[in-house]
């Protein structure tokens, strides 16, 4: 079990890459951070979730 | 008496960047995408602040705000609006900075940093500011670093690494304008005038406060850079005739402040020569 955006998600040990592509955001522009880490978006694939993981997506929204 | 032209307002460079107009224009708030996509035309700017938010992970329209914002025309510049604390505002800046590396926008070292106070007056905590200043810069990030119009705190955020100081008109979204002139002017005086330790090339930017044009003229004639704002464009009953009106309003301030106005006097000095009235003989 991880949590994604403070929602519990089950899924296996896979890449993050395969998280966004499981959640459909494979093609969106986001970046995300996993501990409070930013995972750096070419270290997506390299990075393998692990039980326990609270994972952010963020993306960017309008703002002053 | 030399003759000059002074409809060519120059750009200002930020390090790597340059922005044609003088206006920095934020995305949030508007009634719609496409009013905002045309109040950024009508104003001008060519950079614009965006913010760094949680997906929202069902989306009901799929559509996102860089549907509507040319990345090949705006630079655009991540916030850290929303974080009261040094830690939450450098992991933002850092998320901002990963999505912008992947548009390879120009803002994508850049950050217009923001560390709140509290949530009633949205000002700046000095400390947690400074604090996450100097993080950021150590970083390798441009910082833009939102201020109170203290100008001594202007001074620390310029000594802490900041590429620009930018001094708060009043507090956000409160459409007060200047509250303060006096003390923007010493923000300005202590941060671009040698004979106070300052830099003249040193850019400052009144961020924040502003409701109506003249505002924005005020802060020219003091002698800022620029000025950033939103909700003076985004919740006006007209955002695009605003944004105009903000452009317009800037470029005159901007020549107001390089025109040398006259003093201010406490006794009338007439226009129309005395000599050759007819009226009293």
């Amino acid at each position: 079990m991880i949590t994604v955006n403070g929602e519990n998600v089950q899924i296996d040990a896979v890449p993050l890459s395969e998280l966004l592509t499981q959640m459909n955001l494979g093609n969106q522009l986001c970046a995300v951070e996993v501990n409070k880490e930013l995972i750096p978006h070419k270290e997506r694939d390299a990075y393998v979730l692990q039980d326990g993981d609270a994972v952010e997506i963020v993306r960017l929204v309008g703002g002053g | 008496m030399t003759t000059m032209t002074t409809t060519e307002i120059p750009p200002l460079q930020l390090q790597d960047i340059t922005l044609t107009s003088r206006l920095v224009v934020g995305t949030g708030k508007y009634p719609d995408y496409e009013t905002m996509q045309n109040a950024l035309d009508e104003s001008g700017c060519s950079a614009v602040t965006v913010a760094v938010r949680r997906e929202r992970l069902v989306d009901e329209q799929g559509r996102s705000i860089l549907d509507f914002i040319d990345c090949d025309k705006y630079t655009i510049l991540p916030n850290t609006a929303g974080c009261f604390t040094a830690e939450d505002a450098i992991r933002v800046a850092k998320l901002g900075r990963d999505i912008l590396e992947q548009l390879d926008n120009a803002g994508s070292s850049w950050v217009k940093l923001e560390v709140l106070g509290d949530k009633t007056t949205l000002l700046p905590d000095p400390v947690g500011t400074l604090e996450a200043c100097k993080e950021l810069v150590a970083d390798g990030f441009s910082v833009m670093c939102y201020s109170s119009d203290d100008p001594i705190m202007a001074t620390r955020i310029r000594d802490a690494g900041a590429t620009c100081v930018m001094p708060a008109g009043s507090p956000i979204g409160t459409g007060r304008g200047i509250a303060n002139p006096c003390a923007i002017k010493l923000c300005i005086d202590l941060l671009k005038k040698p004979e106070h330790g300052g830099d003249p090339n040193f850019p400052v930017i009144v961020d924040a406060g502003v409701g109506t044009p003249s505002d924005v003229t005020i802060a020219m004639e003091l002698g800022a850079d620029g000025v950033l704002l939103n909700t003076g464009i985004a919740h006006a009953q007209n955002p695009v005739q605003m944004a105009r009106a903000m452009r317009l309003a800037c470029e005159a301030g901007y020549h107001g402040f390089r025109s040398g106005r006259i003093p201010r006097k406490l006794h009338a000095t007439a226009s129309s020569p005395w000599d050759g009235t007819i009226a009293g003989e």
